[in-house]
């Protein structure tokens, strides 16, 4: 068996439709015309499932197929697509049809198709499904579940999931580089309410990465889910109502990168700044954040949740610096915006499936390092917000506003976490947050692999991170005046 | 595979697809399963972007897709494809078995009720195709756009214009002997526009959908709104922290009553998540307040004669004078809790709160002096506690009249003195979506800014 992604997608997707290179050749040939600057032609097909426990019993299952086709011709800034669900011929040439009208023009294109040696893959190129039988995966989400109601008698509700799958993906560009990649992901959660004297309050924790079932038993991953979700659920317990106002505010590592994502990521995004519609567009070499910040966008960690070895247009990943000691440095492009704005793609070239067009979206991205312990940090803070963790933000990449909600967060008071806190939402200006960073600390950490973006309408798997940051003057919207 | 494109008409692709999901309920059976239900769907759109006086992209949607639930006995099974053939459908309810065959038994689990499930399909007008080429959709959203742009010199760039139109069918079966199938369209026009002012740079947009294109708002009606939308927040600052009452602008109105919708679904309810748990019968709201559902409205987004498990939808209340009605429950929750299914899974259709006498200016004077929120921004809405802590973006008013934009605040407070601190409806109700609110404004939250 071939551990090569590209042999293993041409197998799993030609193969299987009956179609033959020529059959390739023959749709690009229809999709190209003497005005086409770019083409594409993206088949995919994947295969996912999720199991999912609760009231102490695996209740329900689910698996699906997903297969398709996307073809996209492109001319200047102007963009044809169609896309089938059928991969096969007669449906890959009328869609191709139907994409290359924008151009105008009957012209046919010569074409042929030169397949390429990949780079090294960052995953295994494997489907997770077997990896665990049904009977164990049971097994394990049961066990689970007994785990969390043995930690604590006040937990009174445990939802586990666990769900994976495997994308396959072809893409011919116009290049005639026949590109292909096997995309494993999995993904668990562990969600718990606990109950005291009526109050009921919820936690939850989880990871996953392009690997297979047994990433969670390794290294006791999925009982530190469990022991993290009843943490949690029980620190809210604790928790009494957030202060309201501006104030120094200290951020957890790890899954708080998402300030990084929302606050300074999507407006680094090359389709926002071409546009110029981002907070961000025309700021290169400008300093955007204190010296202290150095973020990167980087697709290339083994097994990340937001990793690719190929971007979905057939670009390999990279590690982009986009902020290097406070100075803006670069944007995250796909091959259409960095055409247009004459700069090289960077491997952001991302789409949610062959139903929809690529555009530039984010990979792992993170904050590096710097000297301070975390303990140093919030010792620094006469008062404020220590912000552990969050559950998620949003952002206005036009006014470069963006908001977070906390889900445990901490009042600091003489350098000391002097009580939980509950519902503290922060709000503040992408281009203006980073400037405010006075303390990085040296312990960058990733998220555990739980991240999904949505832009457009298009989700994807995300990865962020960073080191415990001091941030001075927030916005933080409690109910306590 | 199965050619539904040699199917021309949607009658014709109704039948089709009928025979396809009896031939899968079929299949279940074969495979060992004691009950299975099937939908299947086929859509097929246009999509148009246009910016800056040009077009940008022209997207060709066809897509389609199978479900298959299946019980043995009390254990249940679920799988999905794409692929509408006859092999994928053998294989796709094989792996629903396979599933199945694996869960544990659940006593709740099972076919909804055979005497609940709809048995009359009113004309509910929800298919209207659009014939429309992707020339002519595109000069309606340059009219559209240009129109947006046309408005101010302050509006200095632009996200464009988009058109889609949609159309498809759907058929849902069961074993206990449901089998049906519609038609229907759906067709949306937005448009988003930047205005600048100094360093304040500032986008907004508007749209519109409908059913029936002659019943979408006018392409210049659509760019002119979102360029005043936009225009109406140049200049935007932040306030200083306190506490006041707040208008919930229409648009973002609904959003309110989708988190009690939220709070009132048998799924958060068996779960103990939510922070209306056992409040049938008690008052949420003040005794003005009205909250129903209109399933059978003719050409709105939300109608259907039966929800997604074929169990019939009627007209009835949710709230009324304040005090709390019924839950909103599907079969597997409303066993879970010990009742009858209230015809939502899926959802809510077409949820409305019925408007007051007041339009907004009227609201504004109302209120006197506090904020009116015309976005929100993030998530930070706990439906087990009832916290809510939201970015939010509007206009500070004194006086009863609008002062300035403001930004880069949140609002904060608990959804359950939120409902109980409601004091008005507007009668400006936004109709397009599938819930229908005016303006909502509230006693007293929570702002925090500079």
């Amino acid at each position: 068996m071939s551990n090569d992604p590209l042999a293993l997608a041409q197998t799993t997707i030609l193969e299987s439709a009956e179609l033959a290179a020529r059959d390739l050749d023959r749709v690009m040939g229809t999709l190209i015309s003497s005005k086409v600057d770019d083409a594409d032609l993206y088949l995919q097909q994947g295969r996912y499932e999720s199991w999912t426990l609760e009231d102490g019993i695996v209740k329900e299952g689910s698996y699906s197929i997903d297969q398709g086709a996307g073809l996209r011709a492109v001319a200047g800034e102007k963009t044809g697509f169609a896309y089938t669900d059928e991969i096969a011929l007669p449906s890959l040439l009328e869609a191709a049809k139907n994409a290359r009208a924008i151009t105008r023009s009957g012209q046919q294109g010569r074409w042929a198709i030169a397949p390429r040696r990949p780079r090294q893959p960052l995953y295994r190129p494997i489907d997770p499904l077997p990896s665990l039988s049904e009977q164990q995966k049971i097994e394990l989400l049961r066990r689970l579940d007994a785990e969390a109601r043995r930690l604590d008698s006040r937990v009174e509700q445990v939802i586990v999931s666990l769900a994976g799958g495997s994308s396959t993906v072809l893409v011919l560009g116009r290049d005639g580089v026949l590109h292909g990649d096997v995309r494993p992901l999995v993904r668990m959660n562990v969600s718990v309410i606990v109950q005291e004297k009526g109050r009921r309050e919820q936690g939850s924790a989880g990871g996953g990465a392009r690997s297979d079932y047994r990433y969670f038993t390794e290294e006791d991953r999925a009982s530190g889910y469990v022991r993290e979700a009843v943490r949690q659920a029980l620190v809210n317990l604790e928790a009494t109502e957030s202060p309201a106002g501006t104030m120094t505010v200290v951020l957890g590592s790890g899954w708080p990168g998402v300030l990084l994502h929302e606050a300074i990521g999507h407006g680094l995004e090359g389709d926002f700044n071409r546009k110029g519609t981002s907070a961000f567009t025309g700021r290169i070499g400008e300093a955007v954040a204190s010296p202290l910040c150095t973020v990167v966008d980087d697709g290339t960690l083994p097994e990340r949740r937001g990793s690719l070895t190929i971007d979905d247009e057939g670009t390999p990943s990279q590690r982009t610096v986009l902020i290097e000691n406070g100075v803006l440095r670069g944007y995250m492009q796909d091959k259409l915006n960095a055409r247009l704005m004459g700069v090289a793609p960077t491997g952001n070239g991302r789409r949610e499936s062959y139903a929809y067009l690529p555009m530039p979206r984010m990979t792992n991205t993170y904050m590096l390092p710097g000297t301070h312990t975390p303990d140093e940090i919030i010792r620094s803070v006469r008062r404020g917000l220590y912000a552990k963790n969050f559950s998620g933000g949003q952002v206005d990449i036009t006014s470069g506003k963006f908001v977070f909600s906390a889900s445990e967060a901490y009042l600091i008071e003489d350098g000391k976490l002097i009580r939980p806190v509950k519902g503290a939402t922060l709000i503040g200006n992408g281009p203006d947050v980073l400037t405010r960073v006075s303390m990085v600390g040296n312990d960058l950490e990733l998220d555990s692999g739980v991240g999904t973006c949505g832009k457009d309408g298009q989700s994807v798997p995300v990865g962020v991170g960073q080191p415990t940051l001091r941030v001075d003057g927030l916005t933080v919207g409690g109910t306590r005046v | 595979m199965v050619g539904n494109s040699l199917v021309e008409t949607e009658q014709g692709r109704i039948e089709h697809l009928r025979s396809l999901v009896s031939e899968c309920l079929d299949e279940a059976r074969r495979q060992g399963a004691s009950g299975a239900e099937a939908g299947m769907s086929v859509n097929f759109g246009l999509s148009v972007s246009v910016r800056l006086g040009d077009v940008e992209t022209v997207e060709h949607h066809r897509s389609q897709a199978v479900g298959v639930t299946v019980y043995f006995g009390q254990r249940k099974g679920s799988a999905s494809s794409t692929d509408l053939g006859y092999p994928a459908l053998r294989e796709t309810v094989a792996a629903a078995c396979r599933i199945a065959r694996y869960a544990a038994e659940d006593p709740c689990a099972g076919l909804p009720e055979p005497e609940l499930l709809a048995r009359e399909f009113p004309d509910l007008d929800v298919y209207h195709p659009w014939d429309i080429g992707a020339e002519q959709a595109i000069e309606i959203a340059l009219s559209c756009e240009n129109a947006a742009r046309a408005v101010s010199p302050l509006i200095s760039n632009s996200e464009g214009a988009q058109l889609d139109t949609f159309k498809g069918v759907r058929v849902l079966g069961n074993t206990a002997g449901f089998l049906h199938g519609m038609a229907n369209s759906r067709h949306s026009l937005s448009c988003s526009v930047l205005g600048q002012q100094g360093e304040s740079m500032q986008r907004d947009d508007w749209w519109t959908v409908a059913r029936a294109a002659e019943d979408l708002e006018r392409p210049e009606d659509v760019g002119r709104k979102a360029a005043e939308r936009t225009l109406r927040r140049l200049g935007g600052r932040s306030i200083s922290t306190r506490e006041c009452p707040v208008i919930f602008a229409a648009d973002v109105a609904g959003g309110l009553l989708g988190h009690f919708i939220a709070a009132i679904r048998g799924g958060n309810l068996y779960r103990k998540s939510s922070f209306l748990i056992d409040s049938l019968g008690q008052t949420i709201f003040p005794p003005f307040v009205q909250i129903h559902e209109q399933p059978h409205l003719k050409r709105a987004l939300g109608s259907t004669a039966y929800d997604a498990e074929g169990v019939a939808t009627h007209a009835r209340h949710l709230v009324r004078d304040g005090v709390l009605q019924s839950y909103v429950l599907s079969t597997y929750s409303a066993r879970k809790l010990g009742l009858t299914t209230t015809g939502n899974a899926g959802g809510v259709h077409n949820l409305t709160i019925d408007p007051g006498d007041l339009d907004l200016p009227a609201l504004l004077r109302r209120m006197n002096t506090g904020l009116l929120v015309t976005e929100t921004l993030g998530q930070g809405v706990n439906i087990v506690t009832g916290d809510y802590s939201r970015g939010a973006a509007g206009f500070w008013v004194q006086g009863g009249e609008i002062q300035y934009p403001v930004e880069e605040i949140t609002i904060a407070g608990n959804l359950r003195d939120m409902f109980r601190g409601m004091l008005a409806v507007g009668n400006d109700v936004d109709f397009r979506g599938n819930t229908r609110s005016g303006s909502i404004l509230i006693d007293r939250m929570t702002v925090a800014g500079n």
